[in-house]
């Protein structure tokens, strides 16, 4: 009973904090959709993550409001395929960005024509597609940040996340 | 011949001035009001010492409100040649006409407690009459910036005809942090950018925010599993699900239907993205388009009736028009370069797009069958535009160039008069601007 009104005054205590004060939550990071850092050491050993995310590269780039891949994107592809294939252990999530040129939603449906081309790709290389699923950040998260052709090359790309975990 | 017919005509249409006073006060809105109709509103008289900070503090933003519409010009009251020293008594007239004041407000403030009352009048100074009956409404002393905006809604409408928009909320993304690594939450303030309290942290990515018909929900993109989905937050208490949607990889741009029971949304599937209606109650949902292009922004007819969305089927990213159910579309844009983000008006008649062209980003507004477009603005980057409740004024996002690039919301009028930056601190994006509150 003591322990229920303790924990009646406590919940009441937070009640007022979020009616009084302007933010009522804590803050945290929304920073994700890029692949995180790897470190160096196993770029050199063909099964590891890294080798796939830099040897073979993670990431392929498109030209403006185009989800064709490229003949050097393909080579990319071809490469990851290969590496799915011999790591069958490893799902990969394919997301889809765009530059800043362009509306909010359509590039979110750009982008994600651009991951599912990838995608389409790598099954016809023999990846099962369960293994693969695909997202779209349309122009949420660019690499570079400068407003020119050289940054905007940059971000209209489709990286790869690979990881062990399970997809769901 | 013709164009010069057609000159005469938009001359007759666009340019028409401010109504010359020969009958009662009345501004009628028009896309050629360029003299601001003066006013003059001496401070609202205290009717006890608690009422003194008040009664200043709602006249100073009476008068804010109804300046900043473009359509009003404050008179300083250091022109007066009377101060209004109580409020009711006989108003001398021939005084506020030496300082050309059209119309006059005045007003009264009481404090009891927490509760603040205050009660206005308002003049027709020409024809020596008032317009309109004293009004006075009651709240808690520290919700006095609500009650302002009811006086200048009250003031707006009886000298236009038309309903106001001071007394609304708008939902928006509030940013923060550099371009590569931004943070987003979704927020409210008031119309004006005051009282910003936020309704999400900043944990997942969160795009996109739509107000229901009544301002009680929120419909939003967010990217907390790292796949687009809808979710619906209740703004009083703050709690959100997930919109359950028919089955797809992604689901975002949702918008409510007028009686707030369902939504419109886009959702991807194999690359492709298409247009579903969803019932909130039932989580039943219909698929409206079958296009193997990007079909998305849907927005509903305030009728319910048809629903505008763009689409790139054509090649390039179109604004279109179908049916509620769906079936076959029309193309209504026809200029150059791309339209996107479509917004149907309250009052039915016109639409708001983004427009991109040659490198550069304008909103506009059209008629439904995409005739009479103009082009509002024009910058690096305006994209997502929200109408006021009255349809009068759009809220949109503007972003600037570069590295160090940050977004705010800008609002303008209809007219393509009264640019100007809502005051907020730190960066914000995609507002959608709610109903009048009761």
């Amino acid at each position: 009973m003591h322990m229920m009104t303790k924990m009646a005054v406590v919940g009441l205590v937070l009640l007022s904090a979020a009616c009084t004060r302007p933010d009522r939550f804590t803050d945290g990071s929304n920073v994700g959709g890029a692949g995180g850092g790897l470190d160096q050491a196993g770029v050199n050993d063909p099964q590891s993550p890294q080798f796939f995310t830099q040897t073979i590269g993670d990431r392929v780039l498109f030209s403006s409001d185009s989800s064709s891949l490229t003949e050097q994107g393909k080579v990319v592809l071809a490469g990851q395929a290969k590496w799915l294939t011999d790591n069958a252990d490893y799902l990969a999530i394919i997301e889809g960005h765009a530059d800043e040129q362009g509306t909010r939603e359509y590039n979110i449906g750009l982008g994600f024509r651009r991951a599912n081309a990838v995608r389409e790709f790598l099954v016809a290389q023999g990846v099962p597609e369960t293994r693969m699923r695909v997202t779209s950040y349309g122009k949420e998260r660019p690499t570079q940040i400068c407003s020119e052709e050289s940054c905007y090359a940059q971000n209209r790309r489709a990286v790869t996340v690979i990881s062990i975990a399970s997809l769901s | 011949m013709l164009t010069r017919l057609l000159i005469l005509l938009c001359a007759v249409i666009f340019a028409g001035p401010i109504n010359a006073q020969t009958g009662p006060l009345r501004l009628t809105i028009t896309d050629g009001v360029i003299e601001p109709l003066p006013f003059a509103a001496p401070v609202f008289q205290a009717e006890n010492s608690a009422a003194q900070t008040a009664a200043a503090d709602l006249t100073r933003l009476v008068a804010q409100d109804l300046s900043n519409t473009g359509l009003f010009r404050e008179i300083p009251p250091s022109a007066f040649i009377s101060q209004h020293a109580s409020f009711g008594q006989t108003v001398a007239y021939a005084d506020w006409r030496a300082v050309n004041a059209q119309a006059l407000i005045t007003g009264a403030a009481s404090v009891s407690g927490d509760q603040l009352s205050v009660k206005f009048r308002v003049y027709d100074v020409f024809s020596g009459a008032e317009l309109g009956q004293g009004l006075q409404f009651t709240g808690t002393v520290s919700g006095w910036r609500r009650m302002a905006h009811k006086v200048s809604d009250a003031v707006y409408s009886r000298i236009t005809g038309e309903t106001g928009y001071f007394d609304s909320r708008v939902v928006f993304v509030w940013e923060s942090g550099p371009k590569d690594k931004r943070l987003k939450r979704l927020a409210i303030m008031d119309y004006d950018g005051a009282n910003v309290q936020f309704l999400t942290d900043s944990a997942a990515l969160v795009l996109a925010p739509r107000f229901s018909p009544t301002g009680d929900r929120v419909l939003y993109t967010s990217f907390e599993s790292g796949f687009p989905r809808i979710n619906v937050l209740d703004v009083a208490s703050v709690g959100r699900r997930q919109l359950q949607t028919a089955p797809g990889e992604m689901a975002f741009s949702p918008r409510f239907s007028q009686d707030g029971q369902q939504v419109i949304y886009s959702l991807s599937n194999g690359g492709n993205t298409d247009i579903y209606r969803g019932d909130l109650n039932s989580g039943a949902s219909t698929r409206l388009t079958q296009a193997p292009s990007i079909e998305t922004a849907p927005s509903l007819s305030p009728n319910g009736s048809q629903i505008v969305f763009e689409s790139d089927r054509s090649g390039t990213q179109q604004l279109y028009i179908m049916g509620a159910n769906g079936g076959e579309a029309r193309r209504i844009s026809f200029g150059d370069g791309r339209y996107g983000s479509p917004v149907w008006s309250p009052r039915g008649d016109l639409i708001a797009f983004t427009k991109q062209n040659k490198g550069r980003f304008h909103i506009g507004v059209m008629r439904t069958d995409g005739s009479e477009e103009r082009l509002l603005t024009a910058s690096f980057l305006d994209e997502g535009p929200t109408w006021s409740p009255n349809g009068r004024v759009i809220m949109f996002t503007r972003e600037t160039q570069g590295a160090t690039g940050t977004s705010s919301l800008y609002s303008v009028d209809i007219s393509g008069r009264n640019l100007r930056p809502v005051p907020l601190q730190g960066g914000a994006s995609d507002p959608s601007w709610g109903p009048l509150q009761p």
